[in-house]
């Protein structure tokens, strides 16, 4: 997968967390818990929607790397990059 | 053999098995009762629909909110705020002789009463509110706190105070005559700063909401399944027994049932103190009236009431209730889309503190004739507070302590169960865990938060 098709991926990860959540204008560089207020529950379903779905396994000590679209995509990057 | 096995079909349980299922666990929910719910069930009796638990629902949110345990909920169990058709309080008050509080839904109306009534706590109530108003978890040191010691440092007049404790103790702490700050801190939140409502039937279309998704997800539910054991190896549970002798194994357990209540399914754990488990039981008298209660002029949705100005939060001792203190909800007095209409009938419900062990001493004849005694005691009590509906009631239910053992199988029929909670749901088996009750959220929005949490902490992240 490319960075694009990735951001795609969280995405549905996001509307599927947050239904009631208008995404179209998700700021990539702005972190998830100020835009969505997301806390330590959602980032935990960001994580096991990714290993559900694709077979990543993140390991807990890097979840830190999720904090908005942007970083999230580039820790992914090398992950997905076969898928 | 099971991910998971889940002891009890109530909202915790339930909200457990979701989150599991969904991550492709093979779980399994164990209840022993006919019926779904646990506190939270409902019931029909001659052509109506009851509700056991339910008031309100607390910790309520208007659409949109992104904070607080409402939205975390919807959030994690892929729900829509629209599935659960919450209608807001019109509102409700605290009522102490010769004085009276109202609040509603926004803080505001609750702080101008305050200045209105307590104009030199004024500005104490609002410094309380600000330390309050960003507290949203359990830290462990703030149940160790007492709620009183806090409020006597921060506010000075000793009325304001029992009145501010009133509705939280009565919706929510297992603890006698005290209450541990951490749980004062959840319950100010969730009544005062968040607030009351109610889907238009009941209980009912939430539990059902819950159920279905749990199934679809493949879950499996089994109703009259009873766990009587809790089979153990080497410091790990292997799986259940049930009532009938069948045995289920499991990778893990989590349990609703209550601290003292799981401990003593545990084969490995020789006795329990069954003090631990809580004492604070209710009665309910439910009247149901020809027309609706604002007709008789009670419009507001809940009524604390305290017939002197301390106010008493205990077990009574030497009779089967006390009724100084009670609970009038009216579940007519919401603000439900025109849409839906008034409810069919008028409904009062009134809650009383209930002696566990005097009512479940009394044999099947005294027990029915105490029902009719205290129903009558019951609203006489409550209407030198709200309007007289008593030549209005035409028909009547009534729910004591052992009604609420037999949908919760708690001990004591203890409502909020132990004072001692278990927040992080361990317990002596690394992979046996809380949740309900004796973790530590009450009320359905914080029992649902619960089985989330412990489901999240415990079982997820080590798959």
């Amino acid at each position: 997968m490319k960075s694009g098709d990735i951001r795609n991926e969280v995405l549905k990860i996001l509307e599927d967390i947050a239904p009631d959540e208008d995404l179209s204008d998700l700021q990539d560089d702005v972190a998830f818990r100020e835009q969505l207020e997301l806390d330590s529950m959602d980032f935990l379903d960001i994580v096991m929607e990714l290993r559900k779905r694709h077979r990543i396994q993140i390991p807990e000590e890097e979840y830190g790397q999720l904090v908005s679209m942007a970083s999230t995509v580039k820790y992914l990057e090398p992950l997905m990059k076969d898928l | 053999m099971y991910d998971t096995i889940i002891i009890g079909a109530g909202m915790s349980g339930l909200a457990a098995g979701i989150r599991l299922a969904y991550y492709d666990q093979r779980v399994c929910i164990l209840e022993r009762h006919w019926t779904i719910g646990g506190l939270n069930s409902f019931y029909r009796l001659r052509g109506r629909d009851y509700d056991v638990g339910l008031h309100a629902v607390t910790n309520f949110t208007p659409k949109g909110t992104k904070r607080g345990p409402l939205a975390r909920l919807l959030r994690q169990l892929r729900f829509r705020w629209d599935d659960f058709a919450l209608a807001p309080q019109i509102g409700s008050e605290i009522a102490f002789p010769g004085v009276r509080l109202k609040f509603g839904n926004e803080i505001e109306l609750l702080t101008s009463e305050i200045a209105a009534t307590f104009p030199r706590e004024k500005d104490n109530f609002r410094r309380l509110l600000r330390e309050l108003i960003d507290y949203d978890d359990l830290r462990q040191q703030d149940f160790r706190v007492s709620a009183r010691e806090v409020l006597r440092e921060r506010l000075g007049d000793p009325l304001l105070i029992e009145m501010l404790l009133c509705p939280l103790m009565w919706y929510g702490n297992p603890r006698e005559r005290d209450m541990a700050l951490g749980q004062f801190c959840i319950m100010f939140r969730s009544i005062f700063l968040e607030g009351f409502a109610r889907p238009f039937r009941g209980v009912r279309p939430i539990l059902k909401n819950l159920v279905r998704r749990f199934r679809s997800l493949g879950g499996e539910l089994r109703l009259r399944s009873g766990v009587a054991r809790i089979l153990v190896q080497n410091q790990r549970a292997t799986g259940v027994q049930l009532d009938n002798g069948d045995t289920l194994e499991a990778r893990r357990v989590v349990s609703s049932a209550g601290l003292v209540e799981t401990l003593r399914m545990c084969e490995d754990v020789p006795e329990v103190d069954p003090d631990d488990a809580g004492r604070l039981s209710f009665i309910e008298t439910v009247s149901i009236l020809d027309r609706q209660p604002r007709d008789l002029g009670h419009e507001q949705t809940i009524v604390f009431f305290n017939d002197s100005p301390e106010f008493h939060w205990e077990q009574p001792e030497q009779q089967l209730c006390d009724l100084r203190t009670g609970v009038v909800c009216s579940p007519n007095n919401y603000a439900y889309d025109a849409s839906e209409g008034d409810l069919p009938d008028g409904i009062i419900r009134i809650t009383a503190l209930a002696n566990y062990d005097r009512w479940t001493a009394l044999n099947d004849e005294q027990y029915a004739l105490e029902k009719f005694r205290w129903y009558d005691r019951t609203l006489e009590s409550a209407v030198r507070f709200v309007p007289d509906y008593r030549a209005h009631v035409i028909d009547t239910d009534m729910f004591t302590p052992r009604t609420i053992h037999r949908f919760t199988w708690h001990d004591s029929g203890a409502v909020y169960g132990a004072p001692e909670k278990r927040l992080d749901g361990a317990t002596h088996l690394k992979n046996v865990f809380l949740c309900g009750t004796d973790q530590g959220f009450v009320g359905i929005v914080g029992s649902i938060v619960s089985g989330i949490s412990i489901a999240n902490q415990h079982c997820l992240k080590d798959e």
